[in-house]
């Protein structure tokens, strides 16, 4: 015999399995339309995600001086620079300086006012990127326009406030005590990103013209910018490194241009992270449909499988060659979803540009891209492993001997390789998130879904097979069909299920949130609150406003700002803490003093301090905030109140009610320690509707300096903000419903054959076509029942959980959300199962008959 | 001394479970074949004589008894085992030809010798088709032929590695009398060339006549031997 394999060569190699791998796809493909389209579908959405937020991250950090205005940042509250500090941050490099606030603006002209974000610039002052300008506002110099000429000073402003005090270029405004000039309309702000939520328009006035509007008291909220193009050769390590030799304890506030716009890249993140683990559950929903496919081809190749065993091939390279052909058809869909995602990316950019800072670009991202395919590949390898290891038991001998499916589990060693690829993925979708305990909490909840689907995909059969047999025929029938060896049931209620559980859960967060955001705040929340009132306006400011009828509740705090710098002597920016807690530690926050407990808030730990308290510093601290940071009554926190390091002790712990959006602080000192400090007040106050106006124009008219919120105008844009979000959101997890769908239509079509022949062998019987048409109509109007029952129980649990437990708000029973989701999955399972059967209902029965 | 027989079966039994109680396909063959000879094996539908072929070529395990073909005890295979020692050691001919339809007619040949990891698969098969006179089909998919020139195809897969035992079941059972007779006569004369022991299992008393022996069953038992008069007569 001429053999050129050496004795002990396995034959059987990986090139031989290739190439019998590739002679059997010659053959139709037909079966793997589904299979396909579950994997683009999932992998597309991943592509899409990851390689949108990533080109917007890259684009932030490649914009990052013009994002922050600078290479540094450094920011100080209520305070300047002293003049040692401003003559060392000189020395790092060249150095614009800015003043940011808010403040009211009133047209000279016709006499609204309106709430504007009040930016007061220098001549370097952008010393990245460009200030522009729109066409009619003329080829000057933006600076140069604020100068101070015969009509007093000059200012920029958004359209948004020309369209809301109805101004136009050249019109008299004044801030404050400060009448100016309305000498352009911003096109553009370079560095308006990194500034935070917006409650108003632009206004930007020279350092000078700040200066004469009599907003800067002692205490007014006022915050300073210096930034910084440091010198060459001098890195922003170098520079962080001297601040804190320099100046340990000067409480500044830096941030440098490696992470320009840190608010938005942490929403990019986290929405991305979100849709990421969507587009996953969508490809886990697709997974099942790639499961179905493979069973189904697999089913069709027993005679060759068999034939092949009889020529002498081991089962090992039955299964290799089979899992080949899997893994090349899920490259081709990772592929093809790949594409479609760097689509969807591009067009999503379109739609995108003008709510970001750099309308981002879509470049290539490598790795989104492998990773979209990563879960692609092992997606389709978990659920296809199952049915290919128990094809590879077929027996050679079905060949002579029609063979009864024996339902042999796999082999232990492919029981290990699902698992392995199961956990393949839940390390890829933990590992690759920046927020672990979302991932794990996500993908936890999916997984326990997933089971309970199982278990009731099972139950569901076993229920049908063992309810007493009905008297009515077609309900006889269509639970016959729902327990029958390869009914779709299982495929149905997992595939539906879990796109459907997604589905309510976001459809009862967000509509909770939004009616929370809508109905439940404005009901609660005051009208208005006022910031910026001086110690010696409140009385005058509070006899204002009590004395227009209609207005009630005038509360008001002491009110400044300050930085926790230290929790329990660690430094604020290397101390762990929890998750829910970081954002405590992100920059100034509010603070008060009181000698009595705040209203809206119980002390649930701890004592409240003396009236006459006179002692060391002491804090009162929000407990959730607290125990995030670690924190025990005794232990010690050091806030930096305008430059100045103060070490306090927690004394006690307040629970508080944030929804009510009463006035409250995470951190109230004890009325000793920051009395004597320069501080201004908030208040708050709630006006009948009516009241309203008068209010605003009372306080507007009288204290110039005093800023105003509507908020109904806040709440609007928090509103407007979260249902753009939710939009997104919805749609993404939409693609998850319509893997399910697929795969629920492949399930049907797969059943299709069945269907004829059960149609058909009931017409011989004597039924008619509506007897059968109710039957199918009745089978799949209980799988849809019995799926969405589960879904809505499941995606109700996720979401109280997510709104009770997670957000500590209140929950708000949504039936309409429920029933929709009820009607959506009968209706869905009725159209496309009837689509299925529609053909069979209408098939003659001698061709079928002749065929079998 | 005498030859070692080629297929040594000892006392074979086969029960299947079924939902109705235990089913006795094979109640206690034995038989045994001297190397190049041809045995027939006939009987009616359900005596057990497709079930007996599953047994020889290792596809099906028997409850009791012992199976030596070709010198290997290979009821104490295992399943891997057993494909290999089918690839070097049996062919088989279907009735329903079992052609893979994704492949043409020269790679379904050389599918065994590929297994085998010939190096020269495909020009041994293309000898082997050229054998059974289609080498002008050589390219063309089963569904491209005629069910004679499929089951052509088939006896040159069945014979391409040169294996000492061939087995066929009803190899013409789906073809008309004219082209069974053009498969039978290429089996013979293959069977002649290559030295091959052959199992013919058939309804067809006349097929089974051609062979040197003739074993009858009926309800899964060998009810009788017989050496066919065409035979005696050569014999003589």
């Amino acid at each position: 015999m001429n053999n050129s394999r050496r004795p002990g060569d396995n034959p059987e190699t990986l090139r031989l399995a290739i190439r019998f791998a590739a002679r059997e796809m010659r053959g139709s493909l037909k079966g793997f339309r589904i299979f396909l389209a579950c994997l683009v579908l999932g992998v597309a959405a991943i592509a899409g995600v990851g390689t949108l937020s990533s080109s917007i991250t890259e684009g932030l950090r490649a914009n990052g001086q013009v994002i922050l205005g600078g290479d540094i940042d450094v920011r100080l509250t209520q305070r300047p620079a002293s003049l040692d500090e401003r003559a060392w941050l000189g020395e790092q490099g060249n150095v614009a300086e800015i003043q940011t606030l808010r403040a009211m603006v009133r047209a000279n002209g016709n006499n609204k006012r309106t709430l504007s974000e009040l930016k007061a610039i220098d001549g370097l002052y952008p010393l990245f990127g460009g200030l522009t300008l729109t066409a009619e506002s003329g080829a000057e110099p933006p600076y140069s326009l604020l100068a101070k000429t015969d009509a007093g000073y000059g200012v920029l402003v958004e359209q948004g406030l020309v369209d809301r005090l109805e101004l136009g270029l050249g019109e008299q405004i004044t801030i404050g005590e400060l009448t100016a000039e309305v000498r352009g309309i911003i096109a553009s702000e370079p560095d308006k990103a990194s500034q935070g939520m917006a409650l108003g328009p632009r206004t930007i006035v020279s350092t000078a013209a700040l200066n004469e509007t009599g907003l800067i008291q002692p205490g007014s909220l006022i915050r300073y910018h210096y930034r910084i193009a440091l010198e060459d050769g001098l890195s922003i390590a170098d520079f962080r490194e001297n601040v804190s030799v320099a100046f340990p304890d000067a409480g500044w506030r830096i941030q440098d241009a490696t992470n320009g716009a840190p608010g938005i890249k942490r929403f990019v993140d986290r929405v991305a992270l979100f849709l990421t683990l969507v587009g996953l559950t969508a490809l886990i929903v697709g997974g099942v449909g790639v499961g179905n496919a493979v069973r189904a081809y697999l089913d069709a190749k027993i005679p060759t499988i068999a034939t092949l065993k009889c020529l002498g091939a081991s089962s090992s390279f039955i299964f290799r060659m089979h899992y080949l052909q899997v893994l090349f058809l899920a490259l081709v869909g990772s592929l093809m979803g790949l594409v479609l995602g760097i689509g969807g990316a591009m067009v999503a950019s379109g739609f995108l540009a003008r709510a970001l800072p750099i309308p981002p670009e879509v470049t290539f991202q490598f790795g989104p891209l492998l990773l979209a395919t990563a879960y692609g590949l092992l997606t389709a390898t978990m659920f296809a492993i199952w049915p290919l290891a128990r094809a590879r038991e077929t027996p050679a001998a079905s060949l002579f001997r029609d063979t009864v499916s024996r339902h042999r589990w796999p082999r232990p060693v492919y029981l290990a390789a699902v698992a392995a690829s199961f956990l393949a993925m839940v390390t890829l979708a933990i590992f690759t998130s920046q927020e672990r305990w979302f991932a794990i909490g996500f993908v936890g909840a999916i997984i326990a879904i997933f089971g309970v689907l199982i278990l009731v995909g099972n139950g569901v059969q076993y229920v049908a097979r063992k309810i007493p047999r009905s008297r009515i025929p077609t309900l006889r029938l269509a639970l016959a069909n729902l327990h029958r060896p390869g009914s779709a049931t299982n495929s149905v209620v997992l595939s539906m299920g879990l796109g459907l559980t997604l589905f309510v859960t976001v459809a009862l967060i967000e509509g909770n949130l939004t009616r929370q955001v809508q109905e439940q705040l404005p009901e609660k929340a005051p009208a208005f609150f006022f910031i910026d009132i001086q110690s010696d306006q409140l009385d005058d400011f509070v006899a204002t406003a009590e004395a227009i009828s209609g207005v009630s509740d005038v509360n008001h705090v002491p009110n400044m700002r300050g930085r926790i710098t230290r929790v329990k002597g660690i430094s604020a920016s290397e101390v762990s803490v929890a998750p829910e807690a970081k954002w405590a530690l992100r920059g100034d926050r509010g603070l008060t003093y009181a000698a009595t407990p705040p209203p809206g808030a119980a002390v649930v730990e701890g004592d409240w301090w003396p009236n006459d308290y006179t002692g060391p510093p002491l804090i009162s601290m929000d407990r959730g905030v607290g125990k995030g940071m670690g924190l025990e009554l005794g232990d010690n926190l050091t806030v930096n109140v305008m430059g100045r390091e103060i070490d306090a002790t927690i004394a006690n712990f307040r629970e508080i009610d944030w929804t009510t959006l009463a006035i409250n602080f995470v951190i109230v000192f004890d009325q000793n320690t920051l009395q004597s400090a320069p501080h201004g007040h908030l208040a708050t106050a709630k006006a009948e509707t009516a009241a309203e106006a008068d209010l605003f124009r009372e306080v507007t008219n009288k204290f110039a300096n005093i800023s105003v919120i509507r908020m109904k105008e806040a709440l609007q844009t928090v509103s407007r903000i979260l249902e753009q979000l939710s939009s997104a959101v919805s749609a993404t997890s939409s693609i998850t419903l319509i893997a399910g769908i697929l795969v629920l239509a492949g399930a049907f079509a797969a059943g299709h054959r069945k269907r004829v022949y059960d149609a058909v062998i009931l017409k011989v019987l004597g039924a008619t076509r509506k007897d059968i048409f109710r039957t199918f109509l009745l089978e799949y109007a209980l799988l849809g029942l019995v799926t969405s029952v589960i879904a809505a129980l499941a995606g109700w649990t996720a979401a109280y959980l997510v709104i009770t437990q997670l957000l500590e708000a209140k929950w708000i029973s949504l039936p309409f959300t429920i029933a929709a989701t009820i009607f959506i999955s009968i209706a869905v399972t009725l159209v496309f199962g009837l689509l299925g059967s529609w053909r069979a209902l209408g098939e003659k029965v001698a061709p079928v008959l002749r065929i079998d | 001394m005498p030859q070692e027989p080629i297929i040594q079966l000892k006392d074979i039994h086969l029960t299947l479970k079924s939902d109705a109680g235990p089913v006795n396909i094979l109640r206690g063959i034995d038989l045994t074949v001297q190397a190049g000879k041809t045995v027939g094996i006939v009987g009616p539908s359900g005596s057990g004589k497709s079930t007996l072929m599953s047994i020889m070529a290792g596809l099906e395990q028997p409850t009791s008894g012992s199976v030596t073909m070709a010198g290997a005890a290979i009821e104490k295979l295992d399943e891997d085992a057993l494909a290999r020692f089918r690839r070097d050691n049996i062919g088989i001919v279907f009735q329903s030809f079992h052609l893979i339809p994704t492949m043409t007619a020269l790679e379904n040949i050389a599918i065994p010798l590929e297994l085998a990891g010939r190096a020269d698969a495909f020009e041994v098969a293309a000898e082997k088709l050229a054998a059974v006179g289609l080498s002008d089909r050589a390219t063309h998919y089963p569904s491209q032929l005629s069910g004679g020139e499929q089951q052509r195809v088939a006896l040159a897969r069945a014979v391409c590695t040169n294996p000492k035992i061939l087995l066929a079941d009803e190899p013409t059972g789906n073809l008309d009398g004219k082209t069974g007779d053009v498969i039978v006569d290429l089996m013979f004369e293959l069977h002649a060339q290559q030295e091959t022991t052959m199992i013919l299992i058939t309804h067809d008393d006349t097929l089974a006549r051609k062979c040197d022996r003739i074993i009858r069953l009926e309800d899964g038992r060998v009810v009788a031997t017989e050496t066919p008069l065409e035979q005696v007569a050569a014999g003589e």
